[in-house]
């Protein structure tokens, strides 16, 4: 008897947040559909929730492995404009698109690198250096181009355009992508030594130190990975609309922020979860949509926002404080 | 018996600061050795020669009978003898078994863990040294657990790293008599083991109870060793070390 409750509540630490993020999205979906029934059952309206839901999930779940880590990154919502606009570039002047969505995504990595490595070296404050890192990045893509976008429409001809973007079946394939990248993270994260190395570092940096994990090494990786998550976002969004803004990016920000700490992932470190992310990320891209969906006029949308992850926290705070 | 480690005449200066002067040690297999000593006595300095942190300025240092030179952590650490430093080195939002493999996971090809492999062997290393509540298993959080049995995760880590010697720096330290007991049980599960164990301690009582010998240093001297059976009482203990550390 008491074997089981030791594995109960085991389970329930591994896996409480997880399960705390899926039940507000069952709420959530509750409320909405006693709200606005019949525009709940119209299936247009779940269509648009899943274009959304990809690119954020490709923002949101690679920050779940860096404040997990101990730290925050800002700056990957004008990472997420570089590499599009590097990909966009390199699409116009005829560089194959297959090459340049690699390229694109190195960038993302490469940015991530320096924004990492930045922190680490100078023990800078993440949260400052990468605002400063947001600004900045920002800046540059304004300068380069102008303020002008850059329309690719020669990208659908490419094969790569209905693998990453195309219509399967009528679901779009980024859900695929974005489904198959969910699946990787949770295994990275929880069976593979990075997201563990991760986990440690987050938790205790010197006892991580001691026991001979290269902690400088760990962060500017899950910097990287944010940076990856990023370009990866942006790049898919640049191909589904065939046009890079030099703005894009910039709303997603605090959206994807936002997701990761409703998703049940403690901002302390040491801990998270990509399951509570996915949820997340779905109370979210709901929360967007569904303002609308039931009726509301969109100035209550930022409120309920607010709210919910006001709601979220007070209620991630029955897993308890940080343990030392 | 086997000497796992032996200092011969070991001198470590900082400056002009001698801060072991012609200190010798020796730990033979399976006993537990207390070292004591006041603040500022050389016990830190001591210890981290031991383990490698510091090379000696002078004097000899034997592996089980083989003069090792170029002394450094990695070669302590290749010798089996592995420090229980006094905050522990945890994580305490982790798994237990995280806690034990950690930096040492146990790996399938592309870095992925093999957590079955772990959980079982970690299992098996905390029974091994004495936990018996069945509250606690591999997947159990250290946060959750007391301070005594933080201390028992880190020996079982210590146990998993192949430990032939394991130093315990001040390990019941803050720890309530019913913790100390169970870092007491620890340490003789260790020794039943054929391990050995370097018990460092400030309190007296706490090194008479669970020693087989004692090391007196004072000023960065070994000013005295005595066997338990020398003495009867821990009061006794106290006495000697007061009167060698006068004299001295």
């Amino acid at each position: 008897m008491s074997n089981k409750n030791s594995n109960f509540s085991n389970y329930f630490h591994r896996n409480g947040r997880a399960l705390g993020s899926i039940g507000y999205f069952i709420l959530l979906m509750v409320i909405f559909f006693i709200g606005a029934p019949e525009a709940w059952i119209r299936p247009n309206l779940h269509q648009s929730v899943f274009v959304m839901m990809p690119t954020l999930i490709f923002l949101t779940i690679p920050l779940v492995f860096l404040v997990a880590s101990g730290e925050i990154d800002l700056s990957f919502a004008s990472t997420y404009a570089v590499a599009a606009y590097v990909f966009a570039l390199l699409v116009k002047n005829g560089v194959d698109p297959g090459i340049c969505f690699v390229l694109g995504i190195l960038t993302g990595a490469a940015i991530g690198a320096l924004v990492g490595t930045l922190i680490v070296v100078f023990r800078l404050s993440s949260l400052v250096a990468s605002l400063g890192m947001l600004f900045l990045l920002r800046g540059v893509i304004l300068l380069l181009t102008n303020s002008r976008s850059i329309t690719i429409m020669e990208v659908e001809n490419h094969w790569i355009y209905p693998l990453l973007v195309g219509n399967f079946y009528g679901f779009p394939m980024q859900i695929f992508w974005a489904a198959l990248f969910v699946i990787f993270c949770y295994y990275f994260f929880n069976k593979h030594v990075f997201g563990i190395h991760i986990q440690h570092v987050g938790d205790n940096t010197v006892s991580a130190e001691q026991m001979g994990i290269n902690v400088n090494a760990v962060k500017i990786k899950a910097f990287m990975f944010v940076g990856v998550g990023a370009a990866i976002g942006g790049i898919f969004t640049t191909m589904i609309t065939y046009t890079f803004f030099p703005t894009q990016g910039f709303g997603y920000l605090l959206l994807a922020l936002a997701a990761v700490f409703v998703g049940g992932t403690p901002y302390w470190g040491g801990l998270g979860t990509i399951i509570g992310a996915v949820f997340g990320v779905g109370i979210i891209a709901y929360m967007e949509i569904g303002i609308i969906a039931i009726g509301w006029s969109g100035e209550w949308r930022q409120f309920f926002n607010g709210l919910i992850i006001l709601l979220a926290l007070l209620g991630h705070r029955l897993h308890g404080e940080r343990v030392r | 018996m086997e000497n796992i480690i032996e200092l011969n005449k070991v001198t470590k200066r900082f400056g002009g600061i001698t801060a072991l002067n012609k200190a010798s040690l020796k730990v033979t297999r399976g006993e537990v050795v207390g070292l004591i000593g006041d603040n500022g006595a050389g016990k830190s300095t001591l210890i981290k020669t031991l383990v490698g942190v510091y090379s000696p300025d002078e004097g000899e240092i034997f592996i089980r009978g083989d003069k090792i030179t170029n002394w450094n952590a990695l070669k302590a650490r290749e010798s089996g003898i592995e420090t229980v430093f006094q905050d522990r080195a945890l994580t305490p939002q982790q798994s237990i078994v995280k806690n034990i493999f950690m930096g040492k996971e146990l790996r399938y090809p592309f870095g992925f863990i093999k957590e079955k492999e772990q959980i079982y062997e970690a299992n098996r290393l905390i029974r091994e040294i004495g936990f018996t509540s069945k509250l606690i298993n591999a997947e159990s959080p250290v946060g959750n657990l007391s301070g005594g049995e933080r201390q028992g995760v880190a020996i079982a880590r210590a146990i998993y790293n192949n430990a032939e010697l394991i130093v315990l720096d001040e390990p019941t330290n803050n720890l309530s008599l019913n913790e100390t007991q169970k870092v007491f049980d620890f340490v003789l599960n260790v020794k039943k083991s054929n391990r050995s164990v370097l018990f460092i301690g400030h309190n007296i009582y706490h090194v008479y109870d669970i020693s087989d010998r004692f090391v007196i240093l004072d000023r960065g001297e070994v000013v005295h060793q005595l066997n338990k059976n020398d003495i009867s009482t821990p009061e006794e203990l106290m006495k000697i070390m007061r009167e060698t550390i006068k004299t001295h």
